[in-house]
């Protein structure tokens, strides 16, 4: 699953979803952890990069992308291809 | 020899007559109509504004209007609307008139010929377009071109609406012959809305089957052959208690764009539109209504890339226009009141004189 091409998101964690007219702001990890997927890095990459830059457990992260990726989808923000 | 060639005067002059200059809670187009047109940079345009009532805030907007003119309510007939036109036009020489009102449209296509006769262009559909796509008509037109079109009951008396309701069920959409939509969850508040509703626009009122779902509204501009030469689709974000978009947003989305192209095909239609569409949570794209004019947020087209009016002018002048490819979506608008001043004199001139 992949971030949708057309999506546009700013540095500050702002996404507009130009189909729909939607938009949210994310926090500065959440604008992180999209900056990756944008780079179409895999789920563990993103895992490494975060885990190496944050205090963070891997296992705990891993749990919080997993619910990060499903608000994602529910926001119509995924490719399901 | 020298010559010179400024900017100002290779610009083509135009009088453009413009009405529903009423920008008001539930805005009419003309003040934004005109915007857009001052704002095409192949036009230096002389605009007169058309009015019905002396307190439509288009008429003091000096910078933008700079001559308005009342002319008849449609209910006057047309021999009195043409007899008002002709005043004008020998005082202005209108080179176009964009009529921007559901109620007049009828009217002003009916004189297409003699204002053409006159000199004056207009660039509208033709009678069989317009009714065809008339509110008391639309579920017929969605059957017969295979659009999703809410079901509707025409009411000619209040005994009827229990049989619409029992019919269609609550929430019921009860809506006037011309404007105004109210949505209604009881019989009481049906037949409140029944009464409100034929007092303003008279019978028939439509009761409308309630969809939920996202409003989204398509700014058209067709040729009259069958080609769309503007699309801009927008999302409403604020949504005053009459329904109308106080802010939104254009939206780029291949199903809206593909909607209007098939509207545009079905009906040929000549000059600008709206297709007000609710897409329901399964991706759904009902249509609503169809409004046989600009909408008052056109100046957002021009905004977006693809100025509408601006090209309507182009088209109604016999110019050659190829169709729109691009626009930017996320361009938003954002509408706000604004008091302004004005001079009792000015009040009295248009109400006594019918010119300001």
């Amino acid at each position: 699953m992949r971030f949708k091409r057309n999506i546009a998101t700013s540095e500050a964690g702002f996404i507009f979803n130009p189909a729909s007219g939607d938009s949210f702001s994310s926090n500065p990890i959440g604008s992180e952890i999209l900056t990756q997927l944008k780079e179409d890095k895999s789920r563990q990459e993103i895992i490494e990069v975060i885990a190496s830059r944050y205090d963070v457990e891997k296992n705990q992260f891993e749990r919080d992308l997993e619910d990060f990726m499903s608000q994602l989808r529910d926001y119509n923000l995924l490719d399901e291809n | 020899m020298k010559t010179e060639t400024t900017n100002t005067s290779t610009r083509r002059k135009l009088v453009i007559a413009v009405t529903g200059l009423n920008a008001i809670d539930s805005p009419g187009p003309g003040v934004a109509v005109l915007r857009a047109i001052r704002e095409c940079p192949d036009f230096d345009v002389r605009i007169i504004g058309l009015s019905y009532e002396p307190l439509e805030p288009g008429i003091y907007m000096h910078d933008l209007v700079d001559k308005a003119y009342q002319i008849p309510y449609p209910p006057a007939g047309t021999e009195n609307l043409l007899h008002r036109l002709k005043y004008i036009h020998e005082q202005e020489k209108i080179d176009l008139i964009i009529p921007n009102f559901d109620a007049e449209l009828f009217s002003f296509i009916k004189l297409s010929d003699d204002l053409n006769n006159m000199g004056i262009h207009t660039f509208l559909p033709d009678l069989g377009q317009f009714e065809a796509r008339h509110k008391t008509m639309l579920f017929k037109f969605g059957k017969k071109h295979k659009f999703l079109i809410p079901e509707d009951r025409l009411i000619h008396q209040i005994s009827d609406l229990t049989k619409a309701a029992d019919e269609l069920d609550y929430p019921l959409v009860i809506k006037g012959k011309y404007y105004d939509a109210i949505i209604v969850n009881s019989k009481d508040d049906a037949q409140k809305a029944f009464l409100q509703l034929q007092a303003k626009w008279g019978l028939p009122i439509i009761a409308q089957q309630f969809i939920k779902g996202t409003e989204i509204n398509i700014a058209i501009l067709g040729d009259g052959k069958g080609n769309a030469i503007s699309i801009i689709p927008m999302r409403k974000l604020f949504i005053t208690d009459k329904g109308k978009a106080w802010a939104g947003i254009t939206i780029e989305e291949s199903s809206f764009i593909d909607l209007a192209h098939q509207f545009i095909t079905a009906t040929k239609w000549r000059g600008g539109c709206e297709l007000e569409v609710m897409q329901t949570n399964d991706g759904k794209a009902y249509i609503m209504e169809v409004n046989p004019r600009f909408p008052a947020w056109i100046y957002l087209t021009a905004a977006a890339g693809q100025n509408q009016p601006a090209t309507l002018v182009k088209m109604a002048l016999g110019e050659k226009v190829e169709p729109f490819k691009d626009y930017v979506a996320g361009k938003m608008f954002i509408r706000y009141s604004w008091d302004m001043i004005v001079e009792v004199g000015e009040f009295q001139k248009i109400s006594g004189m019918g010119e300001l």
